[in-house]
């Protein structure tokens, strides 16, 4: 809780001394509630400020066609605005790069690149990790419906498709982590099948190679 | 008039409706094919039938300029599903992700007999199994999502192979879901239209759905409540300027003719003073008119619009003989068997000498000009015979038009003065030739465009879009023909070794080919039979997935689908339609049409073409070493294939094009000079005539090259009429000048026609389409400084007036 009160010196002129007591009440409470709560334009300006880095991903895909889940390991390193990348070490090396509207997927030698609006689910899937960690909530509120739970330290942020077909594919993203920091991503699919990310702490950033 | 005048009005109104009734059956175009060789090369054909009707030639850009990003990408949303909509289109791309559901069932139903992945080697347990691991891994990644439904029924991966292999990673910038230029500054459509490219009302029918799309998509979207700029639509393509410019022939053609005509008819009016003797003065030029549109059109079955165009000279040479008749007996029924005695074998001449100028013409390889050539013969030998043999019956008896012969007297005093001027005539015809040396080969234009009647600023704008979309003209292509569609296909895959080790050894960035698209029966056939059968596969199968997480059963569908593949129907070119791959098929695979006949191996009936792409950096950015290519290619192994450099090509056609009229032009003199020669008898006067004809030209070239102008092929021509038409003027001054001095009537009646002879080519000066301007600028000095260096030539001085009078008196009956 600040120090607004002073902010406006009873005596001043220009309110002639006589600003009722229930407005310096009312702005007292108004200024209480925005230094106070956590809601979800404050995460995302604290994600807007995130300089970019690295952090270390571990990733379980369950699927109901696998009778054990597909793991991976790797980095994710994210440069602001718009650049990300996973990279994949374990089990197989893989890149999977996303700058502007291109996906660019290295593996085995092959690369291939997509065009991301000619995949409108791969692109509102992906759009959804890169959205959160630019901290933008226009380009997020565009596809899905937004909820904060949690505290400041300990918050989860849920997306819930709006449309009918990415619907048939997404059934929630539930994005978990503290302050500015994300911590796990976990995608779950209408039949049942998800996949968790849990990422380790910042690395500082850095420029890919 | 005569007593043979109802029977002569008679004949020339038959020949008139006879003509009127060829030109009622005649069919007219104004496209470029004016400009387009007539008996090409296989390789030109194949070049001229792309230009004309390949699928390059239907397609048109469409920009959208003005206004702000969030407007241009809704008007180009609304634009693209407006047309997309019109039967008149069949295909508009504006980046956004089309329902593309076409494209990916045709890919998903035959992935077996389409993915080149598909060999024996892959259906083996090994092969089986790093496939799948592929497909598994890829589960994990970003694309797991779009892959996981396919798992069960594709688990070797062969649609995500195929998709990925067809999708063009460099396609333009997007921005807000549409396409737009590098600087983000226009949003960019490319719509395939229905009608070939050949076909201009189809074309013109294409273009204005374009625009009125555009307004209804205007209208249908709310402006923004402050935008900088109102929205503007750009177009263009072949298509787009076939239509322009048939316009712009069409208006030009009409406004030519409205002007010449108009400035001719006041001319006469003014020196004839009679309305009687103007409409007599016109019948030769509007019978040879008819005349030559007839003949094009019974000659060629088809009349180029850009023939009329030219035609508009026809007048400044026609109304001539008409002038020579009315000046020169002064109009009276009294004079004219001394006038056809005396002036008749002159123009006579004159006529046969235009003739020859305009029949070597006909030789040209360019359907322009050798209608041109065939329009001017076929109307000059009209309006001659109208005016020798039709006019002088019509002539009434007490026409008496304006007597010029104090004009020619006051010319008469100017010619000793003129003849002064023959040694700074010769400084300047040296001054010319000096110019003409200085620049040597940049005399001429050797670039194809310069024939083009495309405006510059048009051709600009083409190639922004151009490269705004990424889409570049092809240059180089591989060309490989075969028996029949199937063989061509063949023909492609096989060069599929030896371009591969080119990109592998950066010779080249990258090629297409139709075989990409769609693979030969063969192929297919080969590929089905390297699928192994129901049982077998899940044998393979079975031990492929040892120690794989996928559970059992859940490939049941993959193994359907194989057997299924085993025994579909193969697919044809037929099976691609309404999806995306149609286009770029029908581009790369064309039937060759008229070069073959109809015996039964009929050789060479389709081509394959494979467009090769540059590399766009490095040491030989954006060209490609043709040598290379070409040895790559000449294998024994492999079917032979034609490397094209489509530039060089093109390069060649002009340059062919504009040996041929040096040739044409140098003939024509030639020809022109024997003519002279015979006629006269004499090499001493045949020279007389003739060498200020050269010199006007010569300084007539010098002039457009100080006026930074580099010659092309229609200068050349434009010089060579000069000499045809210039020659009436010093067959005038010379016959005369032989006997005694030239008479005064004679030099009037010489001014007047080369004052037609200006308006006529003069109107031509002004017109918008290079190729007509570049006549006009040349013809229109040309004849001015023919008639001034002819007199400036010409031998003796003229008669006094008192001998002018008795000689006059005297040739009198």
């Amino acid at each position: 809780m600040g120090d607004s009160p002073r902010v406006i010196p009873p005596a001043h002129p220009a309110f002639g001394g006589r600003l009722p007591l229930a407005s310096l009440l009312l702005l007292l409470l108004a200024a209480g509630v925005q230094a106070g709560e956590w809601d979800l334009d404050r995460l995302m300006e604290r994600l807007a400020q995130n300089p970019g880095g690295r952090v270390d991903f571990t990733e379980k895909t369950y699927m109901s066609i696998l009778d054990l889940p597909v793991e991976g390991s790797g980095e994710l390193v994210y440069i602001p605005p718009d650049r990300l990348e996973k990279r994949t070490v374990e089990p197989r090396p893989e890149v999977a790069s996303l700058q502007g509207g291109e996906l660019t997927l290295e593996r085995g030698g092959q690369r291939r690149t997509l065009r991301l609006d000619e995949y409108p689910e791969a692109a509102a899937f992906v759009e959804s990790i890169r959205g959160t960690l630019a901290g933008d909530r226009a380009a997020l509120e565009r596809t899905y419906r937004l909820r904060l739970e949690g505290g400041e330290d300990d918050w989860t942020l849920v997306l819930e498709p709006q449309g009918l077909r990415l619907s048939a594919v997404v059934r929630r993203i539930e994005i978990r982590g503290g302050g500015a920091e994300v911590r796990r991503i976990e995608i779950l699919q209408p039949d049942g099948d998800r996949s968790v990310m849990e990422l380790g702490p910042p690395q500082g950033p850095r420029t890919p190679p | 008039m005569s007593r043979r005048a109802p029977l002569v009005l008679l004949a020339w109104g038959a020949w008139v409706a006879a003509c009127v009734l060829a030109i009622l059956q005649a069919r007219f175009t104004a496209d470029l094919s004016a400009f387009l060789p007539r008996d090409p090369t296989p390789e030109q054909a194949l070049l001229v039938q792309q230009l004309r009707d390949g699928p390059a030639s239907r397609l048109i850009l469409i920009g959208i300029d003005g206004t702000d990003a969030a407007r241009r990408a809704q008007l180009s949303g609304s634009l693209a599903e407006r047309l997309r909509a019109d039967p008149r289109f069949t295909s508009v791309q504006n980046g956004t992700a089309l329902a593309s559901t076409a494209d990916r069932d045709l890919l998903l139903a035959n992935r077996y007999l389409l993915s080149p992945s598909v060999t024996a080697e892959r259906f083996t347990p090994q092969g089986l199994r790093s496939a799948i691991e592929e497909t598994l891994g890829l589960l994990a990644s970003p694309l797991g999502l779009l892959v996981k439904p396919l798992v069960p029924s594709d688990p070797t991966g062969e649609l995500v192979e195929l998709v990925t292999r067809l999708t063009s990673a460099s396609g333009p910038a997007t921005h807000d879901g549409v396409w737009v230029s590098p600087d983000g500054q226009r949003a960019l459509l490319l719509a395939q239209t229905r009608a070939p490219g050949s076909d201009t009302d189809g074309q013109a029918a294409a273009v204005s759905a374009i625009r009125q799309a555009f307004a209804e998509a205007l209208e249908a979207t709310a402006a923004p409540v402050q935008a900088a700029a109102p929205a503007q639509l750009l177009l263009t393509g072949p298509g787009v300027f076939s239509v322009s410019v048939r316009d712009q022939i069409h208006r030009e053609v009409v406004r030519l003719a409205t002007l010449g005509t108009a400035l001719i008819a006041g001319l006469l009016l003014l020196l004839y003073r009679s309305v009687t003797a103007l409409v007599l003065g016109l019948l030769p030029v509007l019978t040879g008119a008819l005349t030559g549109v007839a003949a094009v059109s019974l000659g060629f079955g088809v009349v180029q619009g850009i023939t009329l165009g030219f035609g508009a000279t026809l007048i400044g040479e026609s109304v001539d003989y008409g002038i020579f008749l009315l000046v020169q007996s002064r109009g009276g029924q009294g004079s004219l068997p001394d006038w056809t005695r005396r002036f008749w074998p002159t123009i006579r001449l004159g006529v046969l000498t235009s003739l020859l100028g305009f029949a070597v013409l006909l030789a040209s390889s360019l359907p322009g000009l050798a209608q041109l050539g065939l329009y001017s013969i076929s109307g000059l030998v009209a309006a001659a015979l109208v005016t020798r043999f039709a006019l002088p019956s019509l002539l009434p008896g007490r026409l008496r038009v304006r007597d010029l012969t104090p004009l020619g007297r006051g010319l008469g005093r100017l010619l000793p003065a003129a003849q002064r001027l023959r040694w700074p005539l010769a400084l300047l015809a040296l001054a010319a030739a000096g110019v003409l040396a200085l620049r040597g080969e940049d005399l001429w234009s050797r670039d194809l465009a310069s024939l083009s009647p495309i405006p510059p600023s048009d051709q600009e704008l083409d190639g922004r879009l151009r490269a705004d979309l990424g889409a570049p003209d092809v240059r180089y292509v591989v060309v490989v023909t075969g028996r029949d569609r199937e063989r061509a296909l063949q023909a492609a895959e096989r060069l599929a070794s030896p371009l591969d080790a080119l990109v592998a050894e950066r010779v080249l960035e990258g090629y297409e080919s139709p075989a990409r698209l769609l693979p030969s029966r063969r192929t297919q056939l080969e590929r089905q039979a390297d699928l192994p059968e129901r049982a077998e596969l899940q044998r393979r199968l079975d031990s492929a997935l040892a120690g794989l997480p996928l559970r059992p059963g859940v490939l049941a569908p993959f193994l359907d689908a194989v057997q299924a593949a085993r025994t579909a129907p193969l697919v044809d070119p037929e099976d691609l339609a309404g999806t995306s791959l149609a286009l770029g098929a029908e581009s790369l695979l064309l039937p060759l049409g008229q070069t073959c006949d109809s015996s039964p191996d009929c050789p060479r009936a389709w081509a394959a073409l494979l467009p090769l792409r540059a590399r766009a950096t490095g040491p030989s950015a954006l060209t490609i070493d043709s040598g290379r290519v070409r040895a790559a290619l000449a294998r024994p192994d492999l079917p032979q294939a034609r490397f094209l450099d489509i530039k060089d090509q093109a390069d060649r056609l002009y340059a062919g094009y504009l040996d041929e009229a040096a040739w044409l032009s140098l003939t024509g003199l030639a020809v022109i000079a024997g003519l002279l020669w015979v006629a006269l008898r004499s090499g001493a006067r045949t020279l007389r005539i003739l060498t200020p004809l050269v010199l006007a030209v010569l300084v007539v070239a010098a002039i457009q090259v100080l006026a930074g102008e580099r010659l092309t092929l229609l200068h050349l021509v434009g010089m060579l009429l000069t000499v045809a038409v210039g020659s009436n003027y010093g067959l005038f001054l010379e016959r005369q000048a032989a006997g005694d001095a030239v008479e005064p009537r004679t030099l009037a009646s010489l001014l007047v026609a080369n004052l037609t002879t200006v308006i006529g080519f003069g109107v031509l000066a002004t017109s918008e389409l290079p190729v007509l301007r570049a006549m006009g600028t040349t013809v229109t000095p040309g004849v001015v400084l023919a008639l001034v260096f002819s007199t400036i030539l010409a031998r003796g001085a003229t008669r006094e007036p008192h001998a002018a009078a008795r000689s006059c008196a005297r040739s009198e009956p």
